[in-house]
């Protein structure tokens, strides 16, 4: 009889009599996906993004860090300084992602718990929105500056003296009298581990599902 | 390394090698002989390179102490860092201050509590500062100062470096024995010092001995709130000797308190009727009376309520402190000015102004002589004296004019000398005896100074544990120190090197003070300081120390209007002010809040509007209330007078004041 659509798409299930000895085989693809789950969740609770403005009248420079759901750092002085060229207040950028990022993630979370139980092909889908995740968020960052950056209100009292900039999202940059300086935050550095960690987990993944896959087909 | 220490060793002032090391930090091109040279063009000499090692501050690097001087009759306070010996700020205590808004919207009411009989003084003689102590020691939350012309006490919170109350003393008019804090700064203590009826009510001099009183105050400080408690206050009655120095006693003396007199001779004056002059009167007899008050039991007589309300004010009196021996009095050197503490609290240091010795009594025996009774007489007024022989325990001839001593970590003590022009260095001896190589009680060296010698301050010297290291000598004149500012000179501030022993303490800087001339000063080390950077919130009201409900926030700023009321809610921030147009109608009442939202550090705002003499300073956070009657119709461009931004000259504003019809 074959396999119903349901069936096909979770994959073949695997025995206990098959499962037994073979605790790795069958047990990588699920483990690095754990390993992932935790990285990502760790991740939430740290920053994702630094900027310092580095300016003579600022000995300890200014700060800026970007959280899954806050911005944190010198931003009122951020913003004070930005009200001269005339760019939007910084609590105005992102306002969705702030507000939604934690449960995309969490959402993310439970679609990497669901992949593990998914022993077919479709596994890779529930995946990849996790993986892509890291870059996604410096993307989202880097339009949001160009975004502030390029819309300056003509009215501001030096917009004149300044013309549209997009700082790097990371490296460094000049924005007037200050350098910039963007890093990434630990929680990045956790979300992109747990990018490569999904790697593993689907290398292991289709090493141990692809040939039963292949068997249940005859 | 090689090639540099062979440089080294080729110099002819190895002395200078930290000079030279802080400039190869620089830039590694330079060496010691561009020190050497730069030296030689100046004409200085390897003292004057080691001194220059010893104090120059680069900068960007922070001084290790800070002392905190009384400002004389400018009636402030000035914060100096040592061993820099840079004036890092003034305090305005007293006296209006425009730079701190002082007087000038900011303090008003403070300054307003220090009025003598309902009238504005708005100037102040400061004299004594006082850090505030636990276990005596500076705890470094607190400053207390006197002013000597009008008998008043302030209170500074060394947070915000900003004065909060002034406290007018009821019963007298001057003040020299003040302020000095008990151990854990329970009380402040302000002596009265020339005598005048209660509360400088009118009496002919002639009824000196019968109507003019000296006193003591012990004012409570509640240091919850930061605030002399005037309801637990009190103070003892003195006879009209023209009470002077005072200090608190600690450890072994802790519960006493000592005070010196003056005019023991009860001198009236009048050398306009060929009387003797004040000069020679005050100083007719050989001692005066050291005042010896247990401060603990005086405290407990005023608990009890055995007071009398003089002006409103407890007063335990002169029958009252004598029959609850309290007060006792014992013979000191005539025309005494500094009495001083040992750190251990066991001795007492007293000079004579017109003696060359500086005397010391013991702790021990003067106890021992109370309990036994040991009186060579009373006064005039019954007071217990004290047998001299019974009490002192050494005489140590250190020079001519001694005025004040303070105290070093290891023995020592350093006695200004004013006819000298010179600060002693001498042996304690007890139980400080074995910290010094020299024998016990003896004059070890004098060094020079610039000149007439007022106080002195040891680095924390007068406290139970003393760090020695710098000695500041407060020079009340400077003649040939500095450049000839016409005929007003300015005071002279030297600091000395007391780190080493014996004969050993050379003057390596000079510091000219010319904007008041300061008395006592206190140097405490930085560390112990815990000041904000900036306020800790956004409309933070300094008065109070507290968050102000109605202070103007962003986006909420307004003008409200109630018939000829109207209240402004403005706020500053680089570089606007928030609104820019005020107008009012001539004779309208207006209460004007303003709030600097900053958080950055120094990132001070000032508000100065013209013809209604306002002139603000907002540091960041802070949030001030100014109340006046728009009598003066026109237009008033209003400004930030501190230079905040790129775009300051553009901060400011229209206040109009339309024309009554």
């Amino acid at each position: 009889m074959a396999p119903s659509i349901a069936e096909r798409l979770i994959g073949p299930r695997v025995a206990l009599d098959e499962r037994a000895g073979r605790t790795f085989r069958f047990g990588a693809p699920g483990f690095f996906l754990l390993i992932a789950r935790v990285l990502i969740l760790v991740s939430l609770f740290l920053p994702y993004w630094h900027m310092d403005l580095v300016a003579p009248q600022y000995p300890d420079n200014l700060h800026l860090t970007a959280h899954i759901n806050h911005l944190s750092g010198d931003v009122a002085e951020i913003d004070g300084l930005n009200h001269y060229i005339g760019m939007r207040s910084l609590e105005e950028a992102a306002q969705f992602e702030r507000s939604y990022g934690v449960y995309a993630l969490i959402l993310l979370v439970v679609m990497l718990e669901f992949a593990g139980w998914i022993h077919s092909r479709w596994a890779v889908l529930l995946v990849i929105p996790a993986m892509l995740f890291p870059a996604v968020f410096l993307l989202d960052l880097h339009l949001w500056m160009s975004h502030f950056g390029t819309h300056l209100d003509p009215d501001a009292p030096l917009s004149s003296s300044i013309d549209p900039f997009v700082p790097p999202i990371l490296g460094t940059g000049t924005v007037g009298q200050f350098k910039t300086v963007a890093s990434p935050g630990i929680g990045l550095i956790l979300s992109a581990a747990a990018s490569v960690t999904m790697l593993i987990a689907l290398f292991f993944h289709r090493r141990a599902y692809l040939p039963l896959v292949r068997a249940a087909k005859g | 390394m090689t090639p540099r220490k062979n440089r080294l060793s080729r110099m002819l002032v190895p002395a200078a090698a930290g000079v030279a090391l802080a400039c190869a930090g620089g830039a590694s091109a330079q060496s010691m002989s561009d020190v050497q040279k730069a030296a030689e063009a100046r004409g200085l000499t390897t003292s004057d390179l080691l001194a220059a090692a010893k104090t120059y501050t680069p900068s960007g690097m922070k001084d290790e102490y800070l002392i905190f001087s009384s400002g004389g009759h400018s009636g402030q306070v000035f914060v100096i860092g040592v061993p820099s010996m840079r004036l890092l700020r003034t305090i305005a205590v007293f006296t209006p201050e425009p730079w701190q808004g002082w007087g000038y919207g900011v303090g008003n009411e403070v300054l307003a509590a220090g009025a003598v009989n309902g009238k504005q003084n708005l100037w102040g003689d400061t004299h004594h500062p006082a850090l505030s102590e636990t276990a005596g020691d500076y705890d470094g939350e607190w400053l207390f100062i006197n002013d000597k012309i009008n008998a008043r006490v302030a209170v500074i919170d060394l947070r915000d470096f900003e004065t909060k109350q002034i406290i007018k003393n009821p019963l007298t008019i001057s003040d020299h024995g003040g302020t000095f804090v008990t151990p854990d700064s329970e009380y402040v203590i302000e002596g009265g010092q020339y005598a005048v009826p209660w509360g400088a009510d009118y009496a002919p001099i002639s009824e000196y001995k019968e109507k003019y009183r000296g006193s003591v105050t012990m004012w409570k400080f509640d240091r919850k709130k930061g605030r002399i408690d005037e309801s637990k206050s009190f103070a003892i009655e003195l006879p009209p000797y023209w009470q002077d120095l005072s200090d608190a006693g600690k450890l072994a003396s802790d519960g006493f308190m000592f005070m010196n007199s003056i005019n023991t001779e009860m001198a009236t004056g009048g050398i306009e009727d060929k009387k003797p002059p004040f000069e020679a009167g005050v100083s007719k007899n050989a001692t005066d009376y050291l005042h010896i008050i247990d401060w603990k039991k005086a405290e407990k007589v005023y608990q009890a309520g055995k007071v009398e309300k003089i002006k409103g004010f407890p007063v335990i009196t002169l029958a009252t402190a004598i029959e609850e021996g309290l007060l006792h009095l014992t013979p000191e050197p005539r025309s005494p000015h500094g009495v001083d503490v040992a750190p251990k609290g066991e001795f007492i240091v007293v000079s004579g102004k017109l003696d060359p010795h500086v005397t010391i009594y013991s702790m021990d025996k003067i106890k021992k002589s109370i309990a036994a009774k040991k009186f060579s007489g009373s006064d005039d007024f019954g007071v217990p004296i004290l047998d001299f022989d019974s009490v002192v325990e050494a005489q140590v001839e250190v020079g001519l004019g001694p005025l004040h001593t303070q105290f070093g970590p290891d023995g020592y003590a350093y006695t200004s000398l004013f006819l000298d022009s010179a600060v002693a260095r001498w042996t304690l001896g007890g139980v400080y005896g074995a910290g010094t190589p020299e024998p016990d009680w003896t004059l070890v060296h004098k060094t020079p100074v610039h000149y007439n010698v007022g106080h002195i301050g040891v680095a924390e010297g007068d406290t139970v544990s003393p760090d020695g290291k710098y000695l500041v000598a407060f020079n009340k004149w400077s003649v040939d120190r500095f450049f000839q500012t016409g005929p007003l000179l300015p005071q002279n501030f030297q600091l000395l090197d007391i780190a080493g022993k014996g004969t050993e303490m050379p003057v390596i800087y000079d510091m000219p003070i010319g904007v008041g001339e300061p008395h006592y000063a206190q140097i405490v080390k930085a560390d112990k300081l815990k000041p904000w950077a900036v306020y800790p919130e956004i409309g933070w009201n300094p008065a109070k120390q507290e968050l102000d409900p109605m202070a103007p926030k962003p986006k909420m700023e307004r003008v409200v209007r109630s018939g000829s009321q109207v209240e402004v809610f403005m706020t500053a921030i680089r570089s606007h002010f928030t609104p820019e147009h005020v107008t009012v109608k001539q004779g309208d009442r207006v209460t004007w809040r303003i709030t600097n939202v900053e958080r950055a550090v120094d990132a001070t705002h000032g508000f100065a509007v013209p013809a209604y003499n306002i002139n603000l300073s907002l540091e960041p956070g802070e949030t001030a209330t100014i109340e006046f009657v728009a009598d003066t119709p026109g237009t008033f461009p209003f400004y930030c007078s501190e230079f905040c931004s790129a775009l300051h000259l553009e901060m400011v504003g229209y206040f109009m004041v339309e024309p009554a019809e």
